[in-house]
């Protein structure tokens, strides 16, 4: 059995996208590999903003360009409304990927400086079609006005004359004239002021409403993650710890890392609470060797001889909300329970 | 190498409880083709001994130059700066470089916001963490590398007599910031410039990084200022709250005062539209419409009036002065203070008129309408930072 | 480190191979045959004589066979004869001029380093105030004056004029001693060197220009270390890596090109020699000269490269 199981993924019909036990694994030079992803499962429903969360090296991003197959995965499905693109020849996948967008985190950095912004959210319809000009303008104008950029104005602007957040709301605008199914989401917000940011926060919500859009939702902000998720997947170390209703899971943290995720958060109240745990800089669990059994045990405060030997599946804690762990810090069903089964035998 | 004042001078000054920092009237401009950029324009403050104080600011502020210039390390050759900073009375703005050799290291150190790229990726930490000890405090080189395990120690990192033997990239981002707090800790300064120190960290590491420079401030009886612009990490870790918007302080306050009554629009605009945790999700955030001002030619009258919801005539044309408020130590630079009945006034006269962003701020335009206003307001002073480019 | 070390050297003898064919075939291709040069008139006058001769070379084997038959015999030292100065042996020839021209080109690159780091530290350090206006145009002087002009006011300069120094010739360290050896070489290396500051300078200011706006350097200062201890522990080492690389090229094209130097001031020397095997079609002269400057420039490059880790200890791990 790789990975942590697949309790919490819900009937296929229901959702867009399905990912089951996906492993991203890269050369590391010396005969050593780089576990970025180690056999994860999710799903998302139409409509749904899933927020993938983590600290850095935990394979959020790396989930996040798997489903896009940049690079493909070494291994595991991901399936857009029961395609497997994984399994598709280049040609019919480069056509598949129309489907699903991607919004990065720099801006500035991934619109092409020396082309006109009109130019540039046309690209993909350059690609696709209409290819005629007159037809790709009118989609193009609706776009960024959508997203609140003035499409005359920027029509035959470059990007260098546009500031950070309205650089990202044209980069929206680009993922968004192939109207996609599905558009993930890379640290949209975490380079831009935190004024910016609401707005942009603000603007997806609305974008969402009115285009029926899907989202994969990247950061390490777990503040800006809850705003805007539905479901929420807390990763470590290139494994899923725990997935859960937004509102459930920054009430009720199953994940001994998911609580101490929550933990360290500052908190804009000068009356919060906060502990005076200092901590030892020790050496982190590296994704080159990760840890046995359970990855995070050898941060963990619960871990006991069973998190070394036997790593934790995905069981329930309440309707969805399950937890990859062997001491929920709320109580779960236990492992093999029979509506588990059910699912990972669909 | 100059001295820093004797030492019966400044006991005095300490017994009596003076400040020990005090900046008046504190202007870094830079000269650049297209005019004056007035990064930090008259910023007065004092600072008490052993206290902790917040700089808050979204970039462009001016937050990290007035740090920088306070510890005079601003050596742009376009640089301008006016005012004065008093260190234990005395001024350092008209003093050298070389004159402020002395206290860089041994009166104020400085830890910086990426411990990737501030520390030399050639030299090992030893020698980085070493060189300024036997630089200042003339000790041998085996006395320095054992103050510098003791150091390594006091910030925790595991195996100091190791670790001291590694070079920056074989350390983990965490346990650099802490070799970066080490070294600012070396010499014993009685002054701390922390410059969003936590920044480039994750979150479970910042959080440690955080507590471990309040127990350091403590141990040491450090006086630090900590620039950031999350008012999360400031919140629960200063004495006082300094907010800056286009190179000036619009608000400072004792912290809890601060957060308990804030009044000026701007500060509670920046809380409002951050996220946080407590609210159920999809709670609708609190934009600010607009965006930070091009400081080359800042709007006429107060700065943040472009894009405040209570901005009236007078705030376009005048530009309010930073005033005491009833609280003690509650200053604010504002002609409508937030929570007063002039205030309330003004909100229902924009309301009543339609002004954007007062429709923006009271929900009553969708995100799309509010954004394009956005656009139009930046649109006004596009021209002006194409002329600064 | 053992393993870097195997793996260059196995890339060494592929280079070599591969120099040692290239230039082997580029000297059978110069017009002329080598057994007309040696006999001259008669040669051409003498059949037999010249059929004889060349068998005797081996000029009659198929190319491919004569570079084989070069190559074994190169393996275990032997580079053949000169075929002008018969009995005269190519390797013998190179062990007595090379060691001139290395100490030449060392001397050359060791002056060039001397002067090129301070001036290229203190043009970064004070960019755009005189000290770099001023070490820039001497440093634009010394980069369009050729070094023979070079050359030449310094022999009018210290031995002319002055009469510290000798004009010309050279003393071998076994014969006088260092210190004559010393007067006889430092002219020569000066007059290459200028040019070679030139360029070092030029890189060491520009890379430590950037190397200054780094946060290091802030965080540096910030110490309150001193400028001096700043700049030249801090900052020149993350500076030298492409002055690394130039040393590294500019050495080894000093080993085969310090010809005119070495005529102006009549010093026995590799290139001299080379330029005189060339002009009298010598051929294992120039194939056993060139193969030695090729062998010594990929050996300089290799010794570069493995400098670069001690300059970026980052380098060592990838």
């Amino acid at each position: 059995m790789a990975g942590s199981g697949k309790a919490h993924l819900r009937d296929e019909a229901d959702t867009i996208l399905r990912v089951e036990d996906l492993n991203v694994e890269f050369p590391a030079g010396r005969g050593r590999t780089v576990y970025a992803v180690s056999g994860i499962s999710f799903d998302i429903a139409k409509g749904e903003t899933l927020g993938l969360v983590g600290e850095s090296g935990c394979g959020k991003s790396t989930t996040g360009k798997a489903i896009l197959q940049l690079p493909r995965p070494t291994s595991g499905s991901v399936r857009v409304k029961g395609n497997d693109l994984a399994a598709m020849d280049p040609e019919s996948m480069r056509q598949a990927r129309t489907g699903v967008q991607m919004i990065f985190q720099d801006p500035i950095s991934s619109l092409n400086p020396r082309r006109m912004i009109g130019d540039i959210v046309a690209e993909p319809l350059a690609v696709w079609g209409p290819h005629d000009e007159d037809k790709q303008w009118p989609i193009v104008a609706n776009m960024l006005d959508a997203v609140g950029i003035d499409p005359d104005v920027a029509r035959y602007k470059r990007s260098h004359e546009f500031s950070g957040g309205q650089c990202q709301r044209i980069s929206i605008a680009r993922a968004l004239v192939m109207e996609p199914e599905l558009i993930i989401c890379d640290e949209p917000v975490s380079a831009l002021d935190v004024s910016v940011q609401a707005q942009i926060l603000n603007m997806l919500e609305d974008l969402k409403a009115q285009y029926g859009l899907t989202l994969v939702f990247i950061a390490h902000d777990l503040a800006v993650v809850k705003n805007i998720s539905d479901r929420v997947a807390v990763m470590y170390l290139g494994k899923m710890c725990e997935i859960s209703e937004s509102n459930e899971l920054y009430d009720n943290p199953a994940h001994p890392y998911t609580a101490l995720l929550l933990g360290s958060i500052p908190v804009p109240d000068p009356m919060a609470n906060i502990d005076d745990v200092l901590g030892d800089e020790g050496e982190l669990p590296s994704p080159l060797a990760p840890p046995s059994g359970c990855r995070f045990r050898t941060r963990c405060p619960l871990a006991d001889e069973m998190c070394a030997r036997v790593e934790p599946q995905m069981r329930r804690v309440s309707d969805d909300h399950y937890v990859a762990c062997h001491h929920p810090l709320v109580s779960a069903d236990p492992v093999g329970d029979p509506s588990s089964e059910v699912t990972i035998s669909l | 190498m100059t001295d820093v004042g004797t030492d019966s001078d400044r006991l005095t000054r300490a017994e009596h409880n003076e400040p020990l920092l005090e900046v008046i009237d504190l202007k870094t401009h830079f000269q650049v083709e297209g005019g004056i950029v007035k990064a930090v324009d008259g910023v007065s403050f004092t600072l008490d001994r052993g206290k902790t104080l917040g700089i808050v600011g979204e970039s462009g502020s001016g937050k990290t130059v007035l740090s920088r210039s306070i510890m005079r390390l601003i050596t742009a050759p376009n640089v301008i700066t006016h005012g004065e900073v008093r260190y234990d009375g005395r001024d350092l703005v008209t003093k050298s470089s070389r004159e402020m050799k002395a206290y860089w290291g041994v009166e104020m150190a400085m830890v910086f916001q990426d411990p990737m790229t501030s520390l030399n990726p050639v030299v090992k930490v030893g020698r980085q963490m070493t060189e300024h000890i036997r630089h200042h405090l003339g000790v041998s080189k085996s006395e320095a590398r054992a103050t510098a395990i003791e150091l390594l120690k006091s910030v925790r990192i595991p195996e100091p007599e190791v670790r001291i033997d590694n070079y920056p990239h074989e350390m983990s981002g965490g346990m650099r910031q802490r070799v970066c707090i080490a070294i600012a800790l070396a010499c014993g300064p009685k002054m701390l410039f922390a410059d969003e120190p936590t920044t480039a960290l994750d979150v479970t590491v910042q959080h440690q990084i955080l507590n471990l420079l309040r127990q350091q401030q403590k141990d040491r009886f450090m006086t630090m200022i900590m620039v950031t612009h999350d008012l999360g990490v400031v919140a629960g870790r200063t004495d006082e709250i300094a907010v800056m918007y286009a190179g000036k302080v619009v608000e400072k306050a004792p912290t809890n005062q601060l957060f308990a009554d804030m009044r000026h629009p701007y500060t509670q605009a920046l809380l409002w539209s951050i996220p946080k945790v407590s609210q159920p999700k999809h709670t609708r955030l609190n934009a600010i419409a607009g965006r930070p001002p091009d400081l080359i030619s800042p709007p006429s009258g107060c700065s943040f009036s472009p894009r405040c919801p209570y901005a009236q005539e007078k705030c376009h044309i005048e530009e309010p002065p930073l005033t005491a408020g009833a609280a003690p130590g509650h200053q604010f630079a504002c002609w409508y203070p937030v929570g007063s009945p002039e205030n309330e006034a003004a909100w229902e006269r924009n309301l009543a008129a339609g002004v954007p962003q007062t429709l923006a701020a009271a929900g009553k335009l969708t995100a799309t309408e509010e954004l394009l206003e956005t656009i139009n307001l930046a649109d006004d002073t596009s021209d002006h930072e194409g002329a600064g480019a | 480190m053992a393993k870097i070390i195997a793996a260059r050297l196995l890339r060494l003898l592929a280079t070599l191979f591969a120099v040692t064919f290239i230039s082997f075939m580029m000297t059978k291709a110069l017009p002329g045959d080598p057994a007309v040069a040696i006999l001259g008139q008669d040669g051409i006058q003498n059949e037999e004589l010249l059929l004889e001769l060349r068998a005797e070379l081996g000029l009659d084997e198929p190319i491919p066979v004569q570079y084989v038959t070069w190559l074994g015999n190169a393996v275990r030292g032997d580079l053949g004869e000169s075929y002008i100065n018969r009995g005269q042996s190519v390797a013998g020839t190179i062990g007595q001029r090379f060691p001139v021209t290395l100490q030449l080109a060392l001397m050359a690159i060791i002056i060039a380093l001397l002067l090129a780091i301070p001036i290229g530290v203190i043009g970064a350090y004070r960019q755009g105030k005189w000290q770099d206006q001023a070490s820039s145009a001497g440093v634009q002087v010394a980069l369009s004056v050729p070094n023979f002009v070079t050359g030449i006011f310094l022999i009018w300069l210290f031995a002319v004029k002055l009469e510290w120094l000798p004009a010309s010739n050279w003393n071998r360290i076994s014969d006088k001693g260092v210190i004559a050896n010393l007067k006889t070489a430092i002219l020569p290396a000066t007059a290459l060197a200028l040019t070679q500051m030139a360029i070092f300078s030029r890189l060491v200011r520009s890379d430590m220009i950037a190397t200054l706006q780094e946060n290091f350097i802030l965080s540096a200062r910030a110490k309150g270390l001193s400028d001096r201890f700043i700049l030249f522990r801090h900052a020149l080492r993350p500076s030298s890596l492409s002055v690394a690389t130039l040393v590294g090229i500019n050495f080894g094209a000093l080993l085969g090109g310090t010809v005119i130097i070495e005529t102006l001031f009549a010093i026995p020397g590799l290139g001299f020699r080379l330029i005189n095997a060339i002009s009298q079609r010598d051929i294992l002269v120039i194939q056993g000269i060139t193969v030695f400057i090729a062998t010594g420039y990929v050996i300089i490059n290799t010794v570069v490269d493995l400098f670069y880790s001690v300059l970026d200890p980052r380098i060592r791990r990838s």
